[in-house]
């Protein structure tokens, strides 16, 4: 059994990295040179010298996926605080509604900033040649497995 | 330190002076405090707000004035006086008819409102304030840009998203753990009730086994077939109670 915590704590930390590395690193869009982010666009120079770095378009779009990001990482952590605190607490036998609730609704919130992202980025960058960028990637990659770790939670019961 | 230099250690009188003079001399000053920048839509009107810190007392003598300083340009001219009591407007100007005066001396407020923006009026609008005696002091700017449509503010939409998702997440988890509450405390008081009747009901068989007892001897026949009989269901309900505690 302590074997099954210990792999579900794991499978939740590795959810919150993947959530702060996709929201902070700057990699969302990649094309011949230039960055896009959620926070800034920075552009290297051909010899990889020299970087500009310049912040993205104040977009109402660009700022609900920052705070749906935000958001999520936000419920993640609470998720992570209140298994540990659910732990010690609950009876015998009971589910870790709460955990599991707030475990789903960050995993919600991952979709919807990728979705919104996937939808309106031709909004926010010059860009004619891009490709998406590995922190892009890692968020969709997030999506599910918040999702899992949620529903692990709700089906999980607490043994004495 | 190399020898034979001079040293130099200031008295702590001097130091207290120096000090209290670099603190306290700012606030002799007029202090005018106005936005950075203002956004409007072309058509639409716009206030710049203008607000003063003064160490006198509001004077009846006290003055405003508004420049204006166009976007490019090198001049700011004179858009709007108040001194002694009365606004004086610009009657002849770019800004003719389109200026409001919505200040109050004594509210410390200086604003004044500019109707039916135009794109020649971005710029830059300063803000100055005499109070006599109380005339030194750094006057403030404010950017006027006029827009097509405003764009909002950067942090409007993020803060909002925010908030709104927290606020309503809060609110399921107090209404759940409100009903949750309420629920329990049916329970209980259902369960309650349940255990004084179950008590009612034991009260009420002892009360019949007493009275049992102590009744005349004149139904001592009946009451001595009734004790049989109920020895006897006693004894079957006590090997259904063994063959239960087996399993």
């Amino acid at each position: 059994m302590l074997l099954l915590l210990l792999g579900i704590i794991v499978l939740h930390v590795a959810v919150l990295v993947l959530l702060f590395v996709s929201t902070i690193v700057s990699q969302w869009l990649v094309g011949n040179g230039r960055t896009t982010d959620l926070w800034q666009n920075c552009s290297t120079s051909s010899s990889g010298a020299i970087q500009h770095c310049y912040s993205s378009s104040a977009s109402e779009w660009l700022q609900s996926v920052q705070a749906t990001m935000i958001l999520s990482i936000i419920f993640s952590v609470l998720a992570l605080f209140l298994f540990f605190c659910q732990l010690f607490t609950l009876t015998k036998g009971g589910r870790f509604y709460i955990t599991g609730f707030f475990q789903i609704l960050a995993g919600l919130c991952v979709m919807s900033a990728a979705a919104i992202y996937t939808v309106r980025h031709s909004e926010w960058h010059v860009n004619t040649d891009y490709s998406y960028g590995f922190a892009y990637i890692l968020a969709w990659v997030a999506f599910p497995l918040a999702l899992l770790s949620g529903v692990i939670y709700v089906i999980l019961r607490k043994r004495e | 330190m190399a020898p034979g230099a001079p040293s130099f250690s200031p008295s702590p009188v001097l130091a207290a002076l120096l000090f209290s003079s670099l603190v306290l001399s700012p606030a002799q000053a007029i202090v005018v405090y106005t936005d950075r920048e203002v956004h409007g839509a072309v058509g639409s009107q716009v206030t710049l707000h203008c607000s003063f810190w003064s160490s006198e007392w509001v004077s009846d003598d006290i003055s405003f004035t508004w420049r204006y300083q166009p976007e490019g340009g090198r001049d700011a001219i004179s858009i709007f006086h108040y001194s002694k009591g009365q606004p004086y407007i610009d009657e002849v100007g770019t800004f003719k008819e389109r200026i409001q005066w919505v200040g109050d001396p004594h509210w410390k407020d200086a604003s004044i409102v500019i109707h039916n923006l135009d794109y020649s009026d971005n710029g830059t609008f300063t803000c100055d304030v005499k109070n006599p005696p109380d005339i030194v002091g750094k006057t403030s700017q404010v950017v006027l840009y006029v827009f097509e449509k405003v764009p909002t503010r950067y942090g409007v939409v993020l803060g909002a998203v925010i908030g709104g998702i927290l606020g309503v997440v809060l609110l399921l988890v107090l209404l759940f753990y409100l009903v949750r509450y309420c629920w329990l405390r049916r329970q209980a008081v259902l369960q309650r009730r349940l255990s004084a009747m179950e008590k009612g009901k034991l009260h009420k068989t002892s009360k019949d086994s007493k009275r049992g007892r102590q009744t005349p001897v004149l139904y001592a026949m009946l009451d001595h077939s009734r004790s049989t009989k109920a020895a006897s269901e006693k004894k079957s309900k006590g090997l259904g109670d063994s063959r239960k505690d087996k399993k």
